[in-house]
């Protein structure tokens, strides 16, 4: 059970993260504020559910965000291009800033009451005791259908073919009279349509509110380091392994504690370093994947799936 | 033999610097004579402590081009080890008070080295995710241990213990002026120290792997290294920055370590220039300006600070020191005088837009506080209410024309600006001709 909970946390963050990699590979850029459109994707998805329903969220929300990002680049952060990375990277954290302030300026500053549709809000099934939420399996058949998608866009369509040419050799595909920076500012708003989606069905499976972002945000910048910087493929296995880890380290509570006394060590609290032993996995589920990110580092700095090492 | 073939000779006591340097200490001395008020010396203690933290961070991002998301780790950490540190006082050890900030110096160098072994086996964009992670991993732990960092709660201490050993030279730490004078004495310090750094063989290769580190690495450097090395003794300053916030502040939360006290680090120092080793400083003001006093006026502050950050990455990437910095070349080539109407017009306006701007988001956030405090609000003393369409229709009238007149004056400042650059370009090429 657990494991499906954590492949349908793993499939929403490989959303997330898919978008930011191919923004990343792309343009070189790192969008800082990637989870900010995910968390604008939750909140307008948010305003369109309670005018209408859902359903209409889901559909306009990606738009609405995909058509933000993209005036942002158009407007912003090309400006920023002829600067370099860094200027580029500060242009979006900036942006960072300004939209979690417009939108507690439009929302407020508390979390908004975005709902599960009530088709959805059952269980799909059982197993043994716990149930699997029917809301879980539209989650991880919606990012399913849009992994395929993002695979069969790029793999199979004339579109594709010239973002993989300009992802390479972007001056070579200018030259052959492609418009490169309109097709940057198309990969990002797709990626940013894609944040904008995650943001829909994420938003309510967990929580919209302000800090949102701030709490996604870290952790799929882990998801794309331990993936391999520029990688779909290791981003997707980054995201299920992260999702899996922290799911799990949820509902364990293992402590070095409890190994020592079963390896027939005693420990007390007058041990030293008892505070560390004494912790539970649980505890520190929060941090596992920034643990991941520093052993990761330290044993394979290029990633899962990294190709070059900067 | 004309003077511009001279060989270059290493002066560190030049003229400039030592009218500058003393200009810098005088006034540090100077001014709790002007601003007596306990507010006023608040704000300028925190503004000395915010000046060695935005400069230790500059050495990390405009020295060696290394954008960290997690500066506030080391100032951080280096408050909680200064705090303990002060608690032993307490407990009867004996070290002097004013000493805590090499402390807490001494803890930020050893968690520089630490962290900084792992997150400096990246550069640029890695190098700025990686920092995030660390950061928000020791934030995180930071609530795990609540015996060394008190949890939510934090800890305290007290900076007028051990005031009676003979090491602390007759001093309490009592009263707020002692602790400015601390302040400003490592602010000094840390200044030249920082300063002559940049100068040392490490300062300037640090410059090299920032230019071109493919280049640096070519000629025998190991970059990794330059970026090690620099980022400990980045990560020491920030500890002293840290250290002196324990003696300021008499306690640290959690909070210090947080991911938005880096960003704020990275907001103003970016915002005060990284180019300059000033700037920085610049920075250091605008950050407790905005942190301190704006946020009293305003509640959108950080809407407010996010634009025109936004706009000078856009418009300005070197900062307000690289603003002065190229206004000042204007005078030297007398073309400043050409530009005083642009500008003169760009301010009018710009101000007039700005208000239609808060204006709109002031009635925005009154919206959501209707029921509390009611719909009526000034801003900057023109009375509004944000019930009434009235008040939405002149904010939006406003801003539409200050916006106006704005773009009109700067078109004709960038006109002006581009000629004005063409004139030095060419006053330029004759100096360099006279020479030769």
């Amino acid at each position: 059970m657990s494991v499906l909970n954590g492949v349908s946390y793993g499939l929403l963050l490989f959303m997330l993260s898919a978008g930011l990699t191919l923004i990343f590979s792309m343009m070189g850029v790192l969008n800082f504020a990637h989870a900010s459109f995910y968390m604008l994707g939750a909140y307008v998805a948010y305003q369109f559910s309670a005018w209408s329903n859902f359903w209409v969220g889901l559909l306009i929300a990606p738009i609405v965000v995909a058509v933000l990002g993209g005036l942002f680049e158009r407007f912003l952060l090309r400006k920023t291009h002829k600067f370099g990375h860094v200027p580029e990277l500060l242009v979006t954290f900036g942006l960072s800033f300004v939209v979690l302030e417009i939108v507690q300026l439009i929302w407020g500053r508390t979390s908004v009451d975005y709902p599960i549709p009530a088709s959805m809000s059952g269980s799909l099934f059982k197993v043994f005791d716990s149930t699997f939420q029917t809301y879980r399996g539209f989650m991880m058949l919606v990012a399913v259908l849009m992994l395929v998608a993002l695979y069969w866009v790029i793999k199979r369509t004339r579109i594709g073919l010239v973002i993989q040419a300009a992802l390479t050799h972007p001056d070579t595909t200018e030259a052959l009279g492609h418009n490169v920076p309109r097709v940057f500012a198309l990969v990002f708003a797709g990626g940013c349509a894609l944040a904008g989606l995650a943001g829909v069905i994420g938003g309510n499976a967990f929580i919209t509110e302000p800090g949102m972002a701030q709490s996604v945000g870290a952790i799929i910048f882990v998801v794309i380091v331990v993936g391999g910087m520029g990688s779909l493929a290791g981003a997707l296995i980054a995201s299920i392994l992260i999702g899996l880890m922290q799911t799990f380290a949820v509902g364990l509570d293992w402590s070095f504690a409890g190994a020592f006394t079963t390896l027939g060590m005693t420990i007390t609290p007058e041990t030293f370093g008892y505070p560390l032993w004494k912790l539970k996995l649980s505890q520190v589920a929060p941090i596992l994947p920034f643990l991941l990110l520093v052993v990761m580092l330290v044993v394979r700095p290029k990633g899962i799936m990294g190709t070059r090492d900067e | 033999m004309n003077s511009a073939l001279k060989p270059l000779q290493f002066k560190p006591l030049n003229g400039v610097r030592i009218v500058v340097w003393s200009a810098f200490a005088f006034i540090l001395l100077t001014l709790p004579v002007f601003f007596t008020s306990s507010f006023a010396m608040t704000l300028l203690c925190l503004t000395g402590i915010a000046a060695v933290a935005c400069m230790s961070y500059n050495m990390l991002l405009g020295q060696t081009g290394m954008l960290s998301f997690g500066h506030a780790v080391y100032t951080g950490l280096g408050t909680f080890v200064a705090i303990h540190a002060m608690n032993k006082i307490v407990g009867g050890w004996w070290i002097p008070m004013w000493m805590i900030p090499l402390v807490g110096g001494l803890a930020g160098l050893a968690f520089g080295a630490l962290l900084g072994y792992v997150t400096t086996r990246k550069s640029g964009t890695p190098f700025a995710m990686i920092t995030l992670g660390i950061g928000e991993l020791v934030f995180a732990s930071a609530l795990m241990f609540p015996e060394f960092f008190g949890g939510e709660a934090g800890i305290n201490s007290n900076r007028t213990a051990g005031k009676e050993m003979w090491v602390n030279l007759g001093l309490s730490f009592g009263p707020q002026l002692q602790v400015y004078y601390l302040i400003a004495i490592y602010l000094l310090v840390c200044t030249a120290a920082m300063y002559a750094f940049t100068l040392t063989p490490l300062g300037r290769i640090a410059n090299a792997v920032r230019d071109n580190a493919e280049r640096a690495e070519f000629v025998g450097y190991d970059t990794r290294l330059v970026r090690y090395l620099m980022l400990m003794a980045s990560s020491f300053f920030a500890g002293i920055a840290g250290g002196l916030t324990a003696i300021n502040v008499e306690a640290a939360t959690a909070d210090l370590l947080h991911g938005v006290r880096s960003g704020s680090y990275l907001l103003f120092t970016f915002l005060g220039g990284v180019g300059f080793f000033f700037g920085p400083i610049i920075g250091s003001v605008l950050l407790v300006f905005s942190l301190v006093v704006l946020s009293e006026y305003t509640k959108a502050w950080q809407l407010y600070v996010g634009i025109v950050f936004l706009i000078m990455v856009v418009y300005a990437p070197g900062g307000f020191s690289a603003l002065i910095m190229l206004n000042l070349r204007r005078v030297k080539y007398g073309e400043w005088r050409k530009m005083r109407w642009p500008y003169a017009g760009m301010f009018f306006f710009g101000l007039i837009a700005l208000w239609g701007f808060a204006a709109i988001v002031e009635m925005a956030y009154q919206l959501k506080v209707v029921e509390g405090s009611g719909a009526a609000l000034t801003v900057a003393g023109i009375p509004l209410n944000c019930q009434s369409l009235a008040s939405w229709l002149i904010a939006f009238a406003v801003l539409v024309v200050g916006s106006a007149g704005f773009e009109y004056w700067r078109r004709k400042f960038v006109a002006v600006w581009d000629s004005g650059e063409e004139r030095i370009a060419e006053a330029i090429k004759k100096a360099e001709a006279a020479i030769v």
